[in-house]
C-alpha cells in the first residue's frame, strides 16, 4: 500500500474536520465517531509496524516531488513505533474523555483529533522546516485543550505554557535559518549527507544553529534549566489531555533522538556527537531535580508530573549513552513510561472524582466507595512506575542499567535507582494517606464511569503486557536502534543512490 | 544593505526578548510580536540578500532564494495566528485572575516609576 505513511496524518485531519463542524455540546454520535477513529488510527499503526518491521523504510513523496526538493514523510522503525504508542496512548484518552471530560467545554474532539494528526505529522516528516509545521500544529491544538473546561489555574498555568513555546517556536526559526543559511537544505536525509562535507569555516555556525535546535527540542522534552512550566501545566490540564500529553515531551525526545543521531550522528565529521554530552549531563540532573520533586509534591497529579519527569531524564540519560543497546533499552523505556504515566493521569481523575472537594491533593478526605479498586490500580501504576518488580518498569530500567558502561554506570546507577527509591516513598506516602486515612461516616462518592475505568485499564494494562511480552517489543526496540544508527539506509531510501550535490548547487539543479 | 539588515534585526530582537522579559501580559505580546517580526527577517535573508532579482529560477542570472519567501510566509501566517491566540489568553487571564501580571497575582510587584505617574 502505497499511501500508508501519509494515512495517521490524513485520517485525524479529517476525522477532526469532520467533528469541528458543530460546536456546542457532546452527543453519542461524536463520541462513537471519535474513538472509532481512534481505533483506526491503532489499526493504521499496526499496520506501519507491521510493514517496517523487516527493516524496510517507506519514503511518501508529497506531491510526488524528488526528494530534495519536495516534502517527504519517512516511515521507519523508529516512526512508525511512535505512531503506534501515540494511537494507543490516543484511544485511553479518548476513552477517559467520552467519560464526561469533554463535554466540559466546546470542541474537545474535534480539537483531539488536530493534535493527534500534529504528533503524527512531527513523528513522520522527513523535512526540518516541516517538522515545525507540524510542531505548530500540535502546540495550537494543545493550547485550546490545555485550557479546556477553563478555570484559573489552568489560564495561569496555561499563558505560561503559550508564552514559553511561542519563544520556542522563535528559537526553531532562527535555528533553522542559521542551518539553510549555512547547509543549503532543509530536508533531513539531505542536510546528513551535506554536513560531512561541510568546510572548515562554516561549521562554527552551524554548530550554533544545531545547538539552538537542542534547546528547542529540550524545552519541548522539559531538560533541566527548561521544565519548570512542566509540572504545573500537567497538574491543571484536564486528564485526559494530561494523559496524551505525556507524548508531548515524546515528540522532543523523538525529534532529539532522530536529528542528533540522522544529521549530527557517526558521519557528521567535526560536528559527530554533538549533543552528547549536554543530554547525558542534562538527563542526569533532571533525573536528580525531578526525584526531589517527587518528594516534594503534595498533590498527587503534581506527583505524576513529576514522575514523568523522572522518566524524561531517564530518556535523556539514554540518548546521552554510548552504545546503540542502550538506545534499544531506552525506546522499550519510552514505550512503558509513556503509556503508564498517562494511565496514571487517568486514574487520578476517577479519584478526584470520588474524593469531592479535597480534589487529588495528599490530605485526609472522606470515606468514599470503590477505594479498593482504585488503589489497586493507583499501586500497579505506581510499582510500573518506579521500577519495582514485576511490572515493566523494573524490567525497562534493569534493560537500561545493564547497557551502561563502567563509567556511565558510575552516575547511572545510583541516581536511577535513588529516583526509584524516592519514587516508592513519595507513591507509598501518597497512597496510605489518600486511601486509608479518612474522616469517619459513610462512604461517598459518585458512581465510577465505565468508560473512564475503561480508558484507565486500556493504559495501564501495558504493565503486565510489557513484560509479557517483552521478547518481541525488546527485539524491536533493539533492532529499531540499530536501525537508526545506520544512517546510510535512511537516506539511500530517501534520496535513491547517496552521491551528495556538490554543495550550495541546491536551487538550479533543477 | 547587510550592516543595516542586521542592525534592523538585532534592534527587534533585543526589543522583543526585553519586552518578553516583563511581568505583564501586553508587553509580553508586544514582546513575542515583535520577536516574531525580527525572525521574519532573518528568516528572510537566510538564502542571502539579492537585489533586483526574481524568484525565478531560469529567467535571469541573478535569482533570489525562493525557498526561504516560501518559508517566511509560512512563518507569518503561524506567527499571525499564534499572536492572536496570545491577546485573546492575555485577555481572558486579565478577566479570569483579576490581573494582567504573567503571574496571575493580584498584588504584584509593580514598578515605582509606573505609580508615581
Amino acid at each position: 500500500m502505497q499511501h500508508l505513511p501519509i494515512f495517521p496524518v490524513l485520517l485525524p485531519l479529517v476525522v477532526a474536520i469532520i467533528l469541528l463542524r458543530k460546536r456546542e455540546g457532546v452527543d453519542p454520535v461524536r463520541r462513537t465517531i471519535s474513538i472509532t477513529a481512534t481505533a483506526l488510527l491503532v489499526a493504521v499503526g499496526f499496520w506501519l509496524v507491521s510493514q517496517v518491521a523487516g527493516g524496510d523504510t517507506l519514503v511518501y513523496r508529497l506531491g510526488n516531488w524528488q526528494a530534495p526538493y519536495g516534502i517527504v514523510l519517512v516511515a521507519d522503525r523508529l516512526s512508525a513505533m511512535m505512531v503506534l504508542l501515540t494511537a494507543l496512548l490516543a484511544l485511553g484518552s479518548v476513552i477517559h474523555a467520552s467519560g464526561g471530560e469533554d463535554n466540559q467545554g466546546s470542541n474537545f474532539h474535534g480539537l483531539f483529533h488536530l493534535q493527534l494528526m500534529g504528533i503524527n505529522g512531527a513523528f513522520l516528516t522527513g523535512d526540518l522546516f516541516n517538522l515545525f509545521v507540524f510542531f505548530e500544529v500540535l502546540l495550537l491544538a494543545s493550547y485550546a485543550l490545555l485550557m479546556h473546561g477553563g478555570g484559573k489555574a489552568r489560564v495561569q498555568s496555561g499563558l505560561h505554557y503559550v508564552v514559553l513555546n511561542l519563544a520556542g517556536s522563535s528559537l526553531f526559526l532562527i535555528a533553522l535559518g542559521v542551518l539553510y543559511g549555512t547547509i543549503g537544505t532543509l530536508n533531513m536525509a539531505d542536510m546528513a549527507e551535506r554536513v560531512s562535507q561541510l568546510p572548515a569555516d562554516r561549521q562554527g555556525l552551524v554548530r550554533a544553529g544545531a545547538l539552538l535546535l537542542l534547546v528547542v527540542f529540550g524545552l519541548k522534552a522539559a531538560i533541566l534549566p527548561l521544565y519548570f512550566w512542566l509540572p504545573r501545566a500537567y497538574s491543571s490540564a484536564p486528564a485526559p489531555i494530561a494523559a496524551l500529553f505525556s507524548i508531548m515531551t515524546k515528540v522532543g525526545i523523538y525529534a532529539i533522538f532522530r536529528v542528533f543521531t540522522l544529521i549530527f550522528g557517526e558521519q557528521a565529521g567535526g560536528l559527530a556527537h554533538l549533543a552528547q554530552p549536554w543530554l547525558w549531563w542534562g538527563g542526569l540532573a533532571t533525573l536528580v531535580m525531578a526525584t526531589l520533586g517527587v518528594l516534594s509534591a503534595r498533590d498527587l497529579r503534581m506527583q505524576i508530573s513529576y514522575f514523568m519527569l523522572i522518566s524524561i531524564g531517564t530518556l535523556l540519560c539514554g540518548l546521552g549513552m554510548e552504545g546503540t543497546a542502550s538506545r534499544g533499552a531506552m525506546l522499550f523505556y519510552m514505550l512503558h513510561t509513556s503509556l503508564i504515566n498517562g494511565g496514571l493521569f487517568l486514574l487520578t481523575d476517577m479519584i478526584a472524582d470520588q474524593r469531592g472537594k479535597v480534589g487529588t491533593r495528599i490530605v485526609r478526605s472522606r470515606k468514599f466507595k470503590y477505594a479498593t479498586l482504585l488503589s489497586a490500580l493507583y499501586m500497579i501504576g505506581a510499582v510500573s512506575s518506579a521500577g519495582l518488580p514485576p511490572l515493566s518498569g523494573a524490567l525497562a530500567k534493569a534493560w537500561l542499567m545493564s547497557t551502561a558502561t563502567l563509567s556511565e554506570g558510575l552516575w547511572l546507577w545510583p541516581l536511577l535507582l535513588l529516583s526509584g527509591l524516592a519514587g516508592v516513598i513519595a507513591a507509598s506516602r501518597a497512597g496510605s494517606t489518600v486511601f486509608w486515612r479518612h474522616n469517619n461516616g459513610d462512604p461517598g462518592g459518585e458512581r465510577l464511569s465505565r468508560s473512564k475505568l475503561a480508558g484507565t485499564v486500556v493504559l495501564l494494562s501495558a504493565a503486565p503486557l510489557l513484560v509479557i511480552l517483552a521478547g518481541p517489543i525488546g527485539g524491536y526496540t533493539q533492532a529499531t536502534a540499530e536501525q537508526i544508527t545506520d544512517t546510510v539506509q535512511y537516506r539511500s531510501a530517501v534520496l535513491g543512490n547517496v552521491t551528495s550535490v556538490t554543495p550550495g548547487a541546491s536551487v538550479d539543479a533543477d | 544593505m547587510e550592516a543595516l539588515y542586521a542592525i534592523t534585526t538585532g534592534i527587534l530582537t533585543a526589543s522583543g526578548v526585553y519586552l518578553t522579559l516583563r511581568g505583564r501580559t501586553f508587553p509580553v505580546v508586544v514582546g513575542l510580536t515583535l520577536l516574531s517580526y525580527a525572525v521574519n527577517l532573518f528568516l528572510f535573508s537566510m538564502g542571502g540578500l539579492t537585489t533586483h532579482g526574481a524568484a525565478l529560477v531560469g529567467t535571469n542570472e541573478n535569482y533570489a532564494d525562493p525557498l526561504p519567501q516560501a518559508l517566511v510566509l509560512t512563518a507569518i501566517v503561524i506567527g499571525f495566528a499564534m499572536t492572536a491566540f496570545a491577546i485573546i489568553l492575555a485577555m481572558r487571564s486579565r478577566g479570569d485572575l483579576g490581573s494582567d501580571s504573567v503571574d496571575g497575582s493580584r498584588t504584584d510587584r509593580e514598578d515605582p516609576r509606573e505609580n508615581k505617574a
